[in-house]
């Protein structure tokens, strides 16, 4: 059972993070489920790297035994940069929206006539 | 340097000019902006080449795999070894694909010389533009799960920045933020199933997965994962509500290249389920007295309701559209309705074969599948020439609302031709090609079931409704007063034009030479995933 949590963790993150971006109405909380989807995803990985008892994969001086996947970590770390791009692009857009609109309602933005 | 070496090395090269080429361009940009247009339309047309030496390659002598950092270390040894390296696989599907995104691009930044004149920021735009166009090709040329999605998300950023370029306008703002949330979303969905298939079998390039394919509880949860997250990028109702404010509302070259990258997604799908889970499309769900139930059937009932349902919203809406660029959108997201009808309409009727026990597709489902390719380059040429025409029209005319505009036939001559070749194509008439694959769609699903193609016929009867309007409104009728100053639009933009009109045109009069030379090559590499496996894992090293 102990076992399971970061995988209970990794479904916890995703679900909130989608109900965050289809229920929520502000462009910044709907940028804060995105987020936590990715981490979710990025937990995910992690833990299907990580064995019982194992070390990490960059000790040179192990004392032995297993050590956890290191391909996961380079997908995650791969992963977290992509995210950090899309994050600040993502709230770029939101300041220029919230110029356009002086709101960050969603029901607010992109209405009216067609330009 | 001769030839040869230059088509081994083709796969990384393709991704690599342009990539290159987008981080010199603001460089290149500080002698002049003549010089940097010049660069950018240079860079892409070298890749086109490429693209053109490695498919006569390809299709000559059949799948080639590049491996990035030489062949060691490898796993397993003899028949079954492959080394665990970021591999680049190009079959019969990659380079069709590859050719449609080379045509989109080049058109697109030969497009852009004149219609983003007078823009500023256009350094960043052309940056913008080739680093979508890398990400484009690498979504298409990788033989590697993750690299997919790494190449999925420098497309997604791109387009996305790019669909916002109009900053001073709110509503390109909204679409971009709308396509930002649905594509990274869709990328992370996709991430999630690499990481279960991760998991399980410890591999991510594509071939071994399929090879090693187990289809458990988990690989169907992969598999929801895969296709819905591409299905997302790709514009299928009832994720499409981003496809037409994002068509509508970007630069008119830009929507042009970002129809590329929607069927780079559209083939991630056929890739995922034909090759990946290709080997497991038969496996029996149910038996319900004499039937079994497969997937293949399953999924392929899935797919074609999924379709029936986007051909009807995205024609529909089109019909009651006034602004022509969302129109346009519209029709686009129909049009993607067809491709889908015509794939799903093949996946139900995979079958084992009796003698050998190979996966094959019976009776009218190759034919299906062959129109089904082939309407994905009609789709594209189709519909980037509509679009490529509004933007003209919106250069010219400063209008996009169909209510205000008539009688521009008069002042452009041939942007009309142009508009009257892609109405024809994108309604299916003859001789256009639109009419070549259209026919193949509608004869396959007819014999699947007689509802599916009167509605696809009726679907295309309504899009030649809607655009003969669209005709009607904007080229005929009296001159108006405000238009009297409009000028025909300047040569770069009608001869990215023309060149999209040339190969509408060919296509339509020689449907037989390019189903026989680019259609059937894809078709096998998707029809039967044992080749791709075999090259890709035993002999392609």
């Amino acid at each position: 059972m102990i076992f399971n949590i970061p995988f209970i963790a990794v479904a916890a993150l995703v679900l909130i993070g989608l109900y965050a971006v289809v229920f929520k109405r502000n462009l910044i909380k709907i940028v804060i489920g995105i987020t936590l989807i990715e981490s979710g995803v990025n937990l995910f990985l992690i833990t299907l790297a990580y064995r019982k008892d194992s070390t990490a994969p960059i000790y040179t001086a192990s004392p032995g035994g297993i050590m956890s996947m290191p391909v996961p970590h380079a997908l995650t770390l791969t992963s977290i940069v992509i995210g950090v791009a899309v994050l600040a692009l993502m709230l770029s857009l939101v300041v220029y929206i919230y110029r356009h609109y002086k709101t960050l309602d969603v029901r607010k933005i992109g209405g009216g006539e067609e330009e | 340097m001769n030839l040869e070496t230059i088509i081994t090395h083709s796969p990384a090269l393709i991704v690599a000019v342009p990539l290159l080429g987008a981080f010199l361009t603001p460089l290149v940009a500080k002698i002049n902006d003549k010089v940097r247009n010049i660069f950018v339309i240079l860079t892409v047309g070298l890749t086109a080449f490429l693209v053109y030496l490695l498919a006569s390659d390809v299709l000559a002598n059949g799948i080639r795999t590049y491996v990035f950092g030489g062949g060691s270390p490898v796993i397993g040894s003899g028949e079954s070894a492959f080394a665990i390296r970021i591999l680049f696989e190009v079959d019969g599907m990659n380079i069709f694909m590859a050719i449609i995104a080379s045509i989109l691009a080049l058109a697109g930044v030969i497009y852009s010389w004149a219609f983003m004149k007078g823009n500023t920021g256009l350094d960043k735009y052309y940056t913008l533009i080739l680093l979508m166009i890398a990400g484009m090709f690498g979504m298409i040329l990788t033989g590697d799960m993750f690299n997919f999605f790494v190449f999925l998300e420098i497309t997604s950023i791109s387009a996305c920045a790019l669909i916002a370029f109009w900053t001073n306008k709110g509503r390109a703002v909204d679409a971009g933020f709308k396509y930002i949330v649905i594509s990274s979303i869709g990328a992370l969905f996709v991430l999630f199933a690499i990481g279960i298939l991760y998991g399980q079998y410890n591999a991510l390039n594509m071939a071994v997965l399929a090879n090693s394919m187990q289809y458990t509880f988990l690989d169907k949860i992969a598999l929801v994962l895969l296709i819905a997250g591409l299905a997302m990028k790709a514009g299928i109702v009832p994720m499409h509500m981003w496809l037409p404010d994002a068509y509508g509302r970007a630069p008119s070259p830009v929507t042009l290249i970002l129809v590329g990258t929607t069927q780079a997604s559209l083939y991630g799908v056929l890739r995922m389920s034909f090759t990946v889970y290709g080997g497991h499309l038969t496996t029996p769900l149910k038996q319900v007295g004499d039937i079994t139930i497969d997937l293949s059937l399953l999924l392929g009932i899935v797919i074609v309701a999924l379709a029936i349902v986007t051909i009807l919203i995205g024609v529909l809406m089109a019909l009651k559209q006034t602004n022509f660029k969302r129109m346009i959108a519209f029709a686009a997201v129909g049009e993607i309705g067809y491709i889908f009808l015509a794939i799903g309409t093949a996946i139900t009727t995979i079958t084992n074969d009796p003698n050998t026990g190979a996966t094959i597709l019976t009776g009218s489902g190759e034919m299906a599948l062959k129109g089904g390719i082939f309407h994905i380059i009609n789709d594209a040429l189709d519909v980037g020439l509509l679009f490529l025409v509004a933007g003209a029209i919106y250069y010219a005319a400063k209008e996009t609302s169909l209510d205000k505009m008539g009688g521009l036939a008069r002042n452009l001559k041939y942007t009309t031709v142009f508009f009257l070749i892609g109405l024809l194509a994108v309604s299916g008439m003859p001789p256009m090609n639109g009419f070549a694959s259209k026919l193949m769609i509608y004869q396959s699903t007819y014999q699947i079931n007689p509802i599916l193609a009167i509605v696809a016929i009726l679907c295309s009867i309504l899009l030649l409704a809607a655009f003969v309007k669209v005709f009607h409104a904007a080229f005929l009728g009296p001159k108006l007063p405000k238009f009297t100053g409009v000028k025909e639009v300047p040569k770069s933009m009608l001869i990215a034009m023309g060149i999209i009109a040339c190969i509408i045109i060919f296509f339509g009069l020689f449907p037989d030479f390019v189903v026989n030379n680019i259609v059937q090559p894809a078709a096998n590499a998707l029809a039967d995933n044992s080749i791709y496996i075999t090259q890709v894992i035993g002999g392609g090293l």
